[in-house]
């Protein structure tokens, strides 16, 4: 074994790679619950991957055949139910674990130099990650599906001048048809998993440069013993693989949960009128996202203006770009930061929650107003944040974590 | 019992206790399905055969599927419910086109492989309990569910018509001095009597609602198996790294 290693790494560097990103990168030890969520996310990706070879295997890419190959994997695959709903349900846990994932990075400043690309190249998995996910909705072909790819690639028409031809191009057709659903389908087998694939690697090879941030949001870099070793620091093989085995059993444990017995999770996961082919003549009565695009739609529906409401709505995804730029705090971490920036953090989560629910529930007067409030209010963490990050009052960063 | 703790702690991690949108605005009879019931399922696919595979498809379940899943041995199941030169391993299509269906019913009958996915149980349940009289509807007959709807009261013959819309989706209301139930719900008042009594015809639907659910996600009993046995691998699994996650970390700190 030891002379195939020697073998190998005569000719390609593989222990240095190993020594580089696991035995000899050093974590800081201080590590809570919140970190183990980049790492479930990574498990979540790959099942998102072998289940989707293995889909595509007996999925029929056309409008005629598309729903009918559906349900022929959910009933005469062998465990074809089973690759789907790991699939299902992996595109919603995906969500999950990246929200917490970009939520820990807020508490925490892992945003702020010098891991300003680390954030960047996050946010950019997520943009990805969203129109994987929205692409891959349209494929079972159900009636949310068509409904939904419908109303979303619309939204772009509402863009002057070129917003029709722009929407136009991107269906490749008056309304979504079978054309569209072909290039999603290229989309979201091919090119996007490669996208988000390289991103995933640009993410963790900047990390990897700059270490990881911790909970006291010290750089454990500053402290280190006569071998160059932080002393905060501890090998990420072998002590964060055990630990966060520990985590990803627990997640499978839910996820499982899930994927056996609540695979629709009460129409969140897989929404009821999917279960109905695609039909371009007969309009649901209500179209709503899958849950994890809700915030956003919310916003939307929050505008009176069409373009505006794509404005803010993509607004409200640009401006989490810039956000190493807008925290002017001398401090990282939430628990150094001063009150102002304890509450604003609080309110962006129950305003993007609340929104969250907005997007589900039919719209009425009351919470379309209500909605207007919470955009105002998710917009104002950004936009006031260079100044309560400046003025607040900071407690004292300790030298060394604290555990 | 291990569904219910999962789902009690997911609904309130994800704190999503709402129900998703859709439904009917109308009130419905609670049904509870059991599709380890077998010989309900069976009495449900022979109801699903002679009433309503005339006119709605089953166009994604194949009948060997079928009677596999519902302990019906082969040669029976060919020789009492398959027609003409039908193979066992076809899929449950018929015979009637779309443009005639639409001719006579309006539109099409719905394909009924997912229906219960679609509207749920409670629904179909409460469809087929409310059909009422309405002269001025083509087959004579209106429904409180779907309103106006295409569909004849296929199952008159064994329900009877009701004279009025029935009452859905209500408790019983016992009046306390008499002891008698002054209103539930169900048809108060038959226009045609039919050859079983409302509780005999009720059972017959339920028998057919099991079965569409059961067709609806055929692996359903095999998934809580095999996820039954998952979750105490992992819960065991959990164990070992735990300790093994321990072990590590004693030193540290």
């Amino acid at each position: 074994m030891q002379k195939l290693i020697n073998w190998i790494d005569e000719r390609l560097p593989i222990v240095e790679a190993f020594e580089n990103h696991m035995s000899k990168y050093y974590a800081p030890k201080n590590f809570n619950v919140w970190y183990v969520f980049g790492v479930l996310s990574m498990v979540v990706l790959v099942n998102q991957l072998l289940t989707g070879i293995w889909l595509t295997m007996s999925y029929n890419p056309t409008a005629e055949g598309a729903f009918a190959s559906v349900e022929y994997i959910m009933r005469d695959v062998e465990y074809g139910w089973l690759l789907r709903y790991l699939h299902s349900t992996g595109a919603s846990a995906f969500f999950v674990v990246v929200y917490l994932h970009m939520f820990r990075g807020l508490m925490y400043g892992s945003y702020k130099k010098p891991r300003e690309l680390i954030w960047i190249f996050g946010m950019t998995i997520y943009l990805a990650l969203m129109a994987e996910a929205f692409m891959g909705y349209l494929l079972p072909w159900g009636q949310m599906s068509y409904w939904g790819a419908q109303v979303i690639v619309n939204l772009f028409g509402a863009i002057p001048y070129i917003g029709e031809d722009l929407s136009l191009w991107i269906r490749g057709d008056y309304l979504i048809s079978g054309i569209t659903l072909n290039r999603f389908f290229a989309l979201h087998v091919v090119a996007l998993p490669i996208v988000i694939l390289a991103l995933v690697v640009l993410h963790i090879l900047a990390l990897h440069t700059v270490g990881s941030n911790n909970p006291d949001g010290i750089e454990i870099k500053k402290n280190k013993d006569e071998n160059g070793i932080p002393k905060d620091g501890i090998p990420f093989h072998p002590f964060y693989t055990v630990h966060d085995l520990v985590g990803i059993v627990v997640f499978l444990f839910v996820f499982c949960g899930v994927v056996f017995f609540f695979p629709e999770m009460g129409g969140y996961f897989i929404e009821k009128p999917n279960f109905e082919p695609a039909n371009p003549l007969k309009t649901p009565d209500h179209i709503a996202p899958v849950w994890y695009f809700t915030p956003f739609y919310a916003m939307l529906r929050a505008v009176p203006d069409a373009f505006l409401g794509v404005v803010v709505m993509g607004a409200a995804i640009a401006i989490l770009f810039v956000l190493p730029w807008l925290d002017r705090s001398p401090v990282k971490s939430i628990r150094y930061k001063g009150w102002m920036s304890k509450v604003a953090l609080a309110l962006l989560v129950v305003s993007f929650a609340i929104l969250g629910y907005l997007g589900v529930v039919v719209a009425t007067p009351e919470r379309t107003m209500l909605a207007r409030v919470l955009t105002v209010v998710y917009f104002a963490y950004f936009i006031l944040m260079p100044w309560f990050t400046r003025f607040e009052k900071t407690k004292p960063v300790p030298e060394r974590v604290t555990g | 019992m291990i569904k219910k703790i999962i789902l009690a702690s997911l609904l309130s991690v994800c704190s999503m206790g709402v129900i998703a949108a859709g439904g009917s605005a109308v009130p419905l009879d609670h049904v509870k399905t059991n599709i380890s019931d077998k010989e309900s399922l069976q009495n449900g696919l022979s109801t699903f055969m002679n009433y309503c595979f005339a006119c709605h498809s089953m166009q994604y379940a194949r009948y060997e599927r079928a009677a596999t899943d519902l302990e019906i041995p082969q040669n029976i199941f060919e020789e009492n419910l398959l027609v003409g030169d039908t193979k066992i391993g076809q899929l449950m299509n018929i015979s009637m086109s779309a443009d005639q269906a639409k001719l006579w019913f309006g539109s099409p009958p719905p394909d009924l492989t997912l229906s219960a996915r679609l509207r749920g149980p409670d629904w179909i349940y409460s469809y087929l309990r409310g059909f009422y009289v309405d002269p001025k509807r083509p087959y004579g007959v209106n429904n409180v569910v779907f309103k106006d709807v295409g569909m004849p009261h296929v199952l008159a013959d064994l329900q009877g018509v009701c004279a009025e819309e029935p009452l859905l989706g209500v408790e019983p209301v016992v009046d306390p001095l008499s002891g008698n139930i002054v209103k539930q719900s169900g048809c108060s008042e038959f226009a045609k009597k039919g050859a079983l009594s409302p509780k005999e015809y009720d059972t017959v639907i339920y028998d057919l609602v099991n079965f569409l659910t059961y067709v609806g996600e055929p692996s359903r009993l095999e998934s809580e198996r095999i996820g039954r046995n998952v979750l105490i691998f992992l819960a065991f699994l959990f164990v070992f790294v735990f300790f093994l996650n321990k072990e590590y970390w004693r030193e540290i700190h």
